[in-house]
């Protein structure tokens, strides 16, 4: 920036008048104009902030005014029924909570077994110190580039788990119908056949079912549940892991006596979190859940979920029925919203902990 | 190394005294070494194989979707249950535009928002908003398909792209908001403080010097929003529909009328019988993963950058 610019003092330059500076001078108090927009643009910024508390209040209210009637007409048997019949004028959605539910809490499980395993196996250096005792062993583990290789392929290990996640749910759901549903089929025909008698196999897999679904669902929040709990296992102060190494403990008992109950809050964090994202997971389960409203344990038995009663009948729906599907969401919303402030409260608290 | 300690002529105990040696011994044998080498293996195993549906999903794409690909899928219309050929040219169009209007709706409130959070970090109603804004980050897109049907679809009275855009630009609002907020408190503070001591109003300084700066950061937001916003379908199927055909009539772009878009597209023909819907399925599908790649990948390369100038 030139102190002394060409440019003729008399020439009103707006963009300048109202940004920049005025001609010929770095320093200079600011003009009543500039002081007027620096006051404007400060409150709009303020109320758009207010904005945003307000979208989501407004969300909640809209929902709700929505499913008022609804609510007042069906009162609390609409949680309780378990018929779903336009035709008959019976309205229950008790079947859809328990699928939300039941193929949620499956989904985690599953997710967090491969999610927390692979935080650990990404966050203690097996795969850099496998590769680089390989290396050491071909005598290149100094190479400028060889050197930099154990790093390198943990981080692509990393961003293709993070992929993961990029995929769109509706390219999981159709993945799910042509190869998952094919694969497992005979598997889960067998387990009918000989343990039938166990109540999670007791129907046979006839197209979409639950364990699909729950395959698929544990696929989508995986990634969720590796990269928090991956941040939480990197934040632990390397002294806690040395002192453990010190003692004499094994890589795992340090990892479990140590490195894994100082990070549990933050992986719960991450847990709960990802048991948000599945309750409210709606492609993914409208293709592979099958859509039928039953209670039922077996794993192989179609059910349905409140996310897909959404998408499956909000296209259609007369004036009567919207009302009811408003009154679902909100129920959705009020599980949904539980969840996830537990979720970030958790992950406050345990980001203050680490702060101290 | 414990001959010359224990020698009792020194007066020192030896330390190693009650260590039993063998009890040390780093072999497979001793259950503490198997069981860490069972577990190493474990862990392995279920990071890799957590890697298998990706390569499968992959695979699978290239292979039923790439059979299809070609000029024709990008200018043709979706076909009728029984006819061959055909495209998806209208849903690409829709796609596009609906993104793009809910980018327009979301960009300018997020950025504002996050330029209020950087500069008022600690009031309450900062707090308030980012935890409105953590709050959004978890909402099931679903329920934003439900607040623009009650908000947009019931008082215009029918299903339009712009109902499908303020529901993608709800779920892209967090985004932009939380991320926009990082970039720009990145920003060394000698600079913000360099440009207030020569006399600049902090709207100056905002505009002058943190968005700059903070650009690279902001864009990756915006980037990552786009990425999700374009393969969500659950916020669409009761908002913009699904239609057969251009979004234009008589030359002008109709906003207030169903449109179609990739993901409502694979969602409905996935479980047709026709093979040929089908077919058209997949290959949609492989267009808008490499779409949303292709978004993903922008936001990472310029998240780079960011992280050199920080």
């Amino acid at each position: 920036m030139s102190a002394h610019s060409s440019a003729q003092p008399g020439l009103p330059v707006l963009p300048g008048a109202l940004f920049g500076s005025r001609q010929g001078e770095i320093t200079q108090v600011p003009s009543p104009l500039q002081r007027a927009v620096d006051v404007t643009f400060r409150r709009l910024c303020h109320a758009f902030a207010w904005f945003t508390i307000l979208l989501v209040t407004f969300i909640v209210l809209r929902i709700a005014m929505s499913a008022a009637p609804a609510m007042r007409e069906q009162g609390w048997g609409f949680l309780t029924g378990r018929v779903w019949d336009a035709n008959a004028g019976q309205f229950g959605i008790l079947a859809q909570i328990w699928g939300t539910l039941y193929t949620s809490i499956l989904a985690l499980i599953l997710g967090t077994a491969f999610g927390v395993a692979a935080a650990v196996f990404l966050s203690e250096g097996f795969l850099g110190s496998t590769i680089f005792g390989l290396l050491k062993y071909f005598g290149v583990h100094l190479h400028p580039w060889w050197g930099r290789l154990p790093d390198q392929i943990e981080r692509i290990l990393k961003e293709l788990i993070e992929l993961l996640a990029a995929i769109p749910s509706v390219v999981y759901g159709l993945w799910g119908i042509f190869v998952v549903i094919p694969l497992i089929r005979p598997l889960c025909h067998a387990l009918h056949e000989h343990a039938g008698w166990i109540p999670l196999f007791s129907t046979d897999l006839s197209g979409p079912g639950v364990l699909p679904a729950v395959i698929v669902l544990a696929i989508m929040i995986m990634p969720t549940v590796t990269a928090i709990s991956r941040d939480a296992l990197v934040s632990v102060p390397v002294k806690l892991r040395m002192a453990a190494y010190g003692l004499g403990a094994t890589r795992w008992e340090s990892i479990f006596a140590v490195i894994l109950p100082t990070a549990s809050r933050g992986i719960a964090g991450g847990i709960v979190l990802a048991f948000g994202r599945a309750l409210g997971e709606t492609m993914a389960l409208a293709m592979l859940v099958g859509n039928s409203n039953q209670i039922n344990l077996s794993l192989f038995s179609p059910a349905n979920t409140l996310a897909a009663l959404l998408a499956n009948n909000f296209p259609e729906a007369g004036p009567r029925e919207v009302g009811l599907l408003m009154y679902a969401a909100l129920v959705l919303l009020g599980i949904t919203l539980v969840v996830n402030i537990m979720g970030a409260f958790i992950l406050q608290r345990a980001a203050k902990n680490a702060a101290e | 190394m414990a001959e010359p300690l224990s020698n009792p002529n020194l007066g020192i105990e030896d330390p190693f005294a009650g260590v039993d040696f063998s009890e040390l011994e780093h072999s497979l044998r001793r259950p503490r070494t198997f069981m860490d080498f069972v577990l190493n293996g474990l862990v392995t195993l279920m990071t890799l194989s957590a890697l298998v549906p990706l390569f499968s999903v992959v695979l699978m794409l290239l292979w039923r979707g790439g059979k299809r690909l070609g000029l024709a899928l990008f200018t043709q219309l979706p076909p009728a249950p029984l006819e061959t050929g055909g495209g998806f040219g209208n849903a690409i169009v829709g796609t596009v535009l609906m993104v793009l209007l809910a980018v327009l709706l979301s960009v300018p409130v997020g950025l504002m928002t996050a330029i209020y959070l950087a500069q008022a970090k600690q009031s309450k109603v900062a707090e308030v908003v980012r935890f409105a804004a953590k709050v959004l980050t978890g909402f099931p897109s679903i329920l934003a398909g439900v607040f623009a049907y009650g908000a947009i679809v019931l008082t215009t009275g029918g299903f339009s792209a712009l109902a499908g855009a303020v529901a993608l630009s709800v779920l892209m609002l967090p985004t932009i908001v939380l991320t926009s907020e990082d970039a720009l408190r990145m920003v060394p503070s000698r600079m913000k403080e360099a440009s207030v001591g020569m006399g600049a109003t902090s709207t100056q300084t905002v505009w002058m010097v943190l968005l700059p700066t903070a650009m690279p950061g902001i864009l990756t937001g915006v980037m990552l929003a786009v990425a999700r916003a374009a393969g969500e379908t659950a916020p669409l199927i009761f908002t913009a529909l699904f239609s057969n055909y251009w979004m234009w009539s008589h030359g002008e772009v109709q906003v207030l009328q169903p449109t179609a878009s990739l993901a409502v597209l694979i969602y409905n023909f996935a479980g047709m019988p026709f093979k040929n819907q089908v077919e058209l399925a997949w290959a949609a599908a492989l267009v808008l993963v490499l779409f949303v790649l292709i978004a993903n990948l922008i936001g990472q390369s310029l998240s780079n950058k960011q992280v050199q100038q920080g």
